[in-house]
């Protein structure tokens, strides 16, 4: 069965780039513009994993993380948290906020498709 | 990467710079404005962040400083300042060279960067961290024991075992056996941990680096035994403890969830009267050129549906002319939606214009305040393009000419800062577009003078003082130094009247001196299928454009006859000159006896053409004359019509100013004022 990733970014580069490398996986992608968004169609529709950015308008990642935990849907889907180099202590907030891992940007097509498969098998 | 994810990242790079600029500009005007910093900052970051995906990596390396800064100005660590602000500036406008790859010869870069160090002394540079997937550690052992168990609530947080025991095996580890020791009763189960815990025994040469990275996702205790250092999940936990204790600091600056953090940037963007920016998922981007080609494509369309109507009409067949309406409906549907897609807000051009008035502003020493209304107008992609020379040297004309000196406006009373008002409306199939300055004013006896000295007119010539302002865009009115406030750097105003009139426009100005100058264009709403009314002239078939109808009226008998004075209609009350098709294009033959008169207007000029007979409305694709018919000036373009003949688009702006005769005062003019 088709696994579905959300994907939360406030960039659509980012957003069209994740898209585009794990549709051509195989993975069916949603992408959402911030964490509110995200957070709306994460609660919608059930989700295999979730990479979201961190530093996003109206609801940042980690507030997106911490909220979508709340709910009994938003518990056991695995989340990857984006980070850039300059984000060094977001790893371990993350962690705490509920994240499961996380991934450094730059990152390249075949990190990424590595990251997905060791949070989706 | 594609060049295609590269192509997609510079069109968001280009909006993300406009936001940037635009942030940073209102900072400087509300430097207190946390949503602001807020948002420079997000921009920064996701010029860096995006520019390292897509293999700008020295974009990344020069934004990185900046976004350093900014994340301190949030934390409150140092306050906004003028300083950053302008060198904030600096480094926006040479991100596109970096994305170009363009060298920095004068060292732009270098200096803009030890500028920013100098303001930010005292600041650390931030860690740099490797790649997470990465590691290898050399291990000499025999086989090891390798135990592990998640902790935590990890099975919520999205954790899978059975991935990490896969994972596992993949390294060679054999023996797995689970460890149900610690599984509770089940009244104290916890779905939302794993109780089980597994020993292995993996292969001697199996790393550290490698079991943790086996670990990098899932929180877990684990021992690699016969190890002296690997205590108990020892190297996990210290890792875990620097981390916590680093990130204190940049978790003070990020915004949380907080509903007053979360609230803060909207409530700023409604105070700037914008509207938010539409939901990615609601939107796609399309080539520009992928657009032209429908447009061209619906033009077509609209040529043939024509030629269809017109074939199902003379073969009279009741099926085939309900199928032509159809088409006709659909093909104007189709006409709508194109068109609508191109429509481009005023705003994509307003940040720009934004950066000029402070840059001249500072430079001249004249402080203005730049009030932008109706920034939400629309108007076809191409004419968008074509405007932003035009207007930039309207504006830097208000600014450098129009605008008095600080001291000047103290001496007449007025107040210090200066106001430039670029405002835009729809009127009907036009839009308005204005630039409003309350400076000096134009000296219309000066331009009077000069346009005398220069041979334009006669001494004893009779004008309006509109007619004298528009003496300011004939092309010999040249840019010396004398030729008062509206004179410009470079380009005249006669090219950028060229450029509005390419477009279908027109241009005036008005002044009051002593109160100010504003300049108005008038512009089409699009530029590729317009409304049109067909007309027959001795024969042959032209196109008005509706818009510019006014009204029909028959041509009064005792007005058919050519008369050597100037021929003038009275419309209720008021003289509009007309001009006679037939005289004017030489046409064969007599006139009938009964000529329409259509009544079109440019501006706030009207003027009579008489035609042998009024067709109707239709469709009017417009097609560009060749090259070589550049110099017609009555026509502005041509069309295809139903039948396959071609039909000449008449210029309505230039016949109403043959029908101003020069040197007499304006009947239309004079009947407004009266």
């Amino acid at each position: 069965m088709t696994k579905t990733v959300l994907t939360v970014d406030d960039s659509p580069s980012i957003r069209r780039m994740i898209a585009m490398t794990l549709q051509e996986a195989g993975y069916a992608v949603i992408e959402a513009v911030d964490g509110q968004d995200g957070l709306a169609k994460a609660l919608a529709t059930p989700v295999d994993a979730i990479i979201t950015d961190q530093n996003m308008p109206n609801l940042d990642g980690l507030g997106f993380i911490r909220a979508l935990r709340q709910h009994p849907q938003g518990k056991g889907v695995p989340i990857v948290v984006l980070s850039t180099d300059s984000e060094e202590g977001l790893k371990a907030q993350a962690r705490e906020a509920g994240a499961l891992g996380w991934m450094v940007k730059p990152f390249t097509q075949d990190k990424l498709l590595a990251v997905i498969k060791k949070v989706l098998g | 990467m594609t060049d295609d994810m590269a192509a997609i990242f510079r069109e968001e790079l280009r909006d993300l710079l406009e936001s940037l600029e635009r942030g940073l500009l209102d900072l400087k005007a509300r430097p207190d404005d946390m949503g602001l910093v807020n948002q420079v900052f997000r921009d920064l970051h996701t010029v860096k962040g995006s520019g390292a995906m897509f293999g700008f990596t020295d974009l990344a390396a020069f934004i990185h400083e900046f976004e350093t800064g900014f994340d301190r100005i949030r934390s409150g660590a140092i306050p906004v300042g003028a300083e950053i602000v302008r060198l904030a500036l600096a480094a926006k406008d040479e991100i596109p060279g970096l994305v170009d790859g363009l060298p920095d010869p004068d060292g732009r870069r270098p200096a803009i960067l030890a500028a920013l160090r100098g303001l930010m002394t005292g600041v650390a540079p931030a860690v740099e961290v490797e790649a997470v997937m990465a590691g290898s550690d050399a291990a000499t052992a025999e086989g090891r024991r390798l135990l592990f168990r998640l902790i935590g609530p990890s099975l919520a947080m999205g954790a899978r075992p059975e991935i990490v025991l896969d994972e596992l095996r993949g390294l060679g580890a054999t023996d797995i056996q689970a460890d149900i020791t610690e599984v509770p009763s089940l009244d104290r189960l916890d779905s939302e941990q794993c109780h089980i815990g597994w020993t292995m025994t993996v292969p001697a040469e199996v790393t550290e680096a490698q079991v943790e990275e086996v670990f990098l996702f899932t929180d877990a205790e684990w021992t690699l035994a016969s190890h002296a250092a690997d205590d108990m999940g020892a190297r996990a936990d210290a890792v875990e403890a620097v981390v916590t204790e680093a990130v204190i600091e940049t978790l003070a600056a990020v915004p949380m969830a907080a509903p007053s953090a979360a609230a803060k940037p909207i409530a700023s963007r409604e105070d700037r009267g914008e509207t938010p920016a539409p939901q990615a998922g609601a939107t796609i981007r399309v080539p520009a050129e992928r657009l032209d080609a429908l447009m061209d494509a619906v033009g077509e369309l609209v040529i043939v549906e024509a030629r269809l109507t017109e074939l199902a009409r003379q073969n009279r067949d009741p099926a085939l002319m309900t199928t032509a309406e159809q088409i006709t409906r659909l093909a104007a549907g189709l006409r709508d939606a194109t068109m609508t897609m191109r429509m481009v807000p005023l705003r994509s051009l307003v940040g720009r214009f934004r950066r000029l008035v402070l840059d001249l502003s500072d430079s001249l020493g004249k402080p203005i305040e730049f009030a932008v209304l109706g920034e939400d107008t629309e108007l076809d992609k191409t004419v968008i393009e074509k405007l932003a020379d035009p207007l930039v040297h309207i504006l830097r004309n208000a600014i450098d000419h129009g605008m008095e000196t600080q001291d000047e406006r103290a001496a007449s009373d007025k107040g210090r800062m200066g106001l430039i008002e670029l405002s835009a409306q729809h009127a009907g199939a036009e839009v308005l577009i204005r630039v409003r300055d309350d400076g000096r004013g134009i000296n219309p006896d000066r331009i009077r003078a000069k346009a005398v000295a220069q041979g334009m007119i006669s001494a004893d010539a009779q004008l309006t003082e509109n007619q004298i302002f528009a003496l300011i865009f004939e092309p010999g009115f040249s840019t010396a130094e004398a030729v008062t406030e509206l004179s410009g750097r470079g380009v005249g105003m006669d090219v950028v009247r060229r450029t509005i009139e390419s477009l279908r426009g027109s241009i005036e100005v008005e002044s009051k001196l002593g109160q100010g100058t504003s300049v108005t264009l008038r512009l089409p709403l699009t530029l590729a299928i317009i409304e049109g009314l067909l007309i027959e002239v001795a024969g042959e078939r032209y196109t008005l454009p509706m818009a510019s109808v006014q009204e029909i009226v028959e041509l009064p008998a005792d007005k058919v006859m050519p008369k050597r004075s100037g021929d003038f209609l009275d419309i209720r009350g008021r003289f509009v000159p007309f001009l006679r098709l037939r005289t004017l294009f030489e046409g064969a033959g007599e006139a009938p006896a009964e000529q329409n008169v259509v009544i079109v207007m440019s501006g706030e000029n009207r003027v009579g053409i008489v035609v042998d007979r009024i067709i109707g409305t239709n469709q009017t694709v417009i097609k560009q004359m060749s090259k070589l018919h550049a110099g017609v000036r009555a026509v502005s373009g041509a069309t295809i019509l139903g039948d396959g003949s071609v039909a000449l688009i008449l210029d309505v702006a230039h016949l109403v100013s043959m029908g101003r005769v020069p040197g007499e005062p304006n009947p239309a003019t004079r009947e407004v004022a009266a």
